[in-house]
């Protein structure tokens, strides 16, 4: 059996990476997932799987850090939270330009500017519809437990590679400060040399002869090359949207009324499906598991079948408007949401179910 | 079986550790946890609590309002928590440093000298230790031997001598604590 430890999510992330083989962790601390790089720093992986654990003196450093290990095909992540991700938006952009792999964590707090350091839900925007400039997607993944924080490293550095693009692996200050069971897998090593040149076959690895030079950059200066790359840009995104989409369902199948809840709000929404249950509601819950691909399908077949939906977020809105496009006119959809910090609880949410339903 | 509690208390008191241990006994008994501080500025040098859940099955919401159980160990928290304890449910409270006593007559209400097992037991440090004997003593579901096992793994292991020590705190406090009223 494999061994189960109490931790946080953010200690999580900390432990995932060094048991998955991540080769470096460039950080700046920020609340509150500030454990991420503590627990990396407390384990000193550099002494035993040789990971590199850097603080760097920003958020800008980091990223670009990320970037310069990305280009040699290294499995290299960042964390941060909320004003810490804006800072590091161009360096995103750039790296999704180049076309390179990365995880990026982004443990959300209350915003705009610098906020509250409590839990928030109010970047998806930010991370699902861009952040940095230029026509480019990161792949969105959404965890709602300290367990979800550890897996969700590695599958993001399996989609990261498979489609050379940037992975954000969208938590909230709850997911980073929950403690749960944790059930650690087996240690992977970090990738040989051989093995980067075998799966990372584009990167600056020293040009040996007989084959083109590898050419890392964001940078073309001619608009049908630009447009050409584009092109190329965008039929990634509808592999990654036809393959990749991931989604868990609770209690859909019978179900008159539908809530849409990602990471932590998903918990809470499923506590609320249980209370309305009890009183002889039909209600059920999706929780997109990935924000981008968004699971547009699956909301759509559903709002053919229940009588309304409701997006319940820890902003003013925001995922809300992907429910409704996928939903397309077929059911009414609400929406409810706490800001700055403050968090709905389960019985809070089945009134404004009620209200919004017109039940009480 | 699922048990909902908060722990409040000053910072300093050792609230989020008497969680962290709690929660990692009833792990070694396989049972499910969520342990959720309050995180936030109004840390620094006050009110500190953490809301635990044990259950035996899968737990959906971390964020809850009502509890079965409140362990209150100052005023600030009587304040806040005492009108949360669910109907039937059990407030376990450090009589030291409270100027209200509890009001309330639809939950059962139990008192734990804390720092009289700590006096006793020379280690100011294993205070928290003696309010999680009192609180096992009320709600029996965790073997002890278990907990013997969440005490080892919340505690490095180069202060493994403390293990004993807390054991000793524990039990101490399941002899201290004492049922003031008990709800019908």
């Amino acid at each position: 059996m494999a061994e189960k430890i109490l931790m946080k999510g953010n200690e999580a992330i900390a432990f995932s990476a060094i048991r998955n083989g991540v080769d470096g962790y460039f950080g700046y601390p920020i609340t509150p997932q500030s454990e991420v790089m503590e627990t990396l720093m407390k384990e000193k992986p550099w002494e035993t799987t040789g990971m590199v654990v850097l603080q760097a003196e920003s958020e800008l450093s980091s990223i670009n850090m990320v970037y310069g290990g990305a280009s040699c095909g290294k499995k290299v992540m960042t964390s941060s939270s909320s004003p810490g991700i804006s800072l590091m938006c161009e360096g995103i952009s750039y790296i999704a330009g180049a076309e390179l792999p990365c995880v990026i964590v982004d443990v959300m707090r209350g915003g705009p500017g610098l906020g509250t350091i409590q839990p928030s839900q109010s970047d998806y925007f930010q991370t699902v519809k861009g952040g940095g400039h230029g026509d480019y997607h990161s792949i969105v993944i959404a965890p709602a437990s300290a367990q979800d924080m550890y897996d969700f490293v590695d599958w993001g550095f399996d989609l990261a590679f498979k489609y050379r693009t940037p992975v954000i692996v969208l938590a909230d200050g709850i997911i980073g400060q929950l403690m749960e069971k944790v059930e650690l897998h087996p240690m992977k090593p970090r990738r040989t040399a051989e093995e980067i040149l075998r799966d990372a076959p584009w990167a600056t690895t020293g040009k040996p002869a007989g084959r083109e030079r590898n050419v890392i950059t964001s940078l073309s200066l001619d608009a049908d090359t630009q447009e050409a790359f584009n092109q190329k840009l965008l039929a990634k995104y509808e592999a990654i949207k036809a393959n990749e989409v991931k989604f868990s369902e609770y209690l859909t199948s019978d179900a008159e009324y539908l809530f849409v809840a990602f990471g932590c709000s998903s918990r809470i929404c499923e506590a609320a499906v249980d209370i309305l249950r009890e009183e002889g509601i039909k209600a059920g819950l999706i929780r997109p598991i990935t924000l981008f691909p968004f699971p547009e399908k699956e909301l759509n077949r559903l709002a053919g079948q229940v009588k309304s939906m409701m997006s319940i977020e820890l902003s003013l809105g925001q995922m809300v408007e992907d429910v409704r496009l996928a939903a397309d006119g077929q059911c009414p959809v609400g929406f409810y949401g706490r800001q700055g910090g403050n968090i709905f609880t389960p019985e809070e949410i089945v009134e404004e179910f009620k209200k919004f339903n017109k039940l009480s | 079986m699922k048990e909902e509690i908060i722990i409040a208390g000053f910072g300093g008191q050792g609230v989020l550790s008497m969680g962290k241990i709690l929660a990692y006994s009833a792990i070694m008994q396989d049972l499910e946890v969520t342990w959720m501080p309050s995180y936030g500025p109004e840390m620094r040098g006050g009110t500190a609590n953490v809301c635990v859940i044990v259950s035996d099955r899968k737990i959906s919401s971390p964020i809850i309002t009502k509890y079965d159980t409140a362990v209150i160990l100052n005023q600030q928290s009587m304040d806040k928590f005492e009108e949360k304890v669910k109907p039937g449910g059990l407030l376990l409270y450090d009589p030291s440093g409270i100027t209200r006593k509890p009001e309330r007559t639809d939950i059962t209400i139990c008192s734990i000298d804390a720092i009289e097992v700590a006096a006793e037991l020379g280690n100011a440090k294993v205070y928290n230790m003696a309010v999680l004997g009192g609180y096992l003593k009320i709600k029996p579901y965790l073997k002890m031997e278990n907990v013997v096992k969440g005490l080892e793994k919340s505690i490095p292991a180069r202060y493994s001598d403390l293990v004993q020590k807390n054991r000793e705190a524990i039990e101490k406090g399941m002899e201290k604590v004492k049922i003031l009223f008990e709800s019908k």
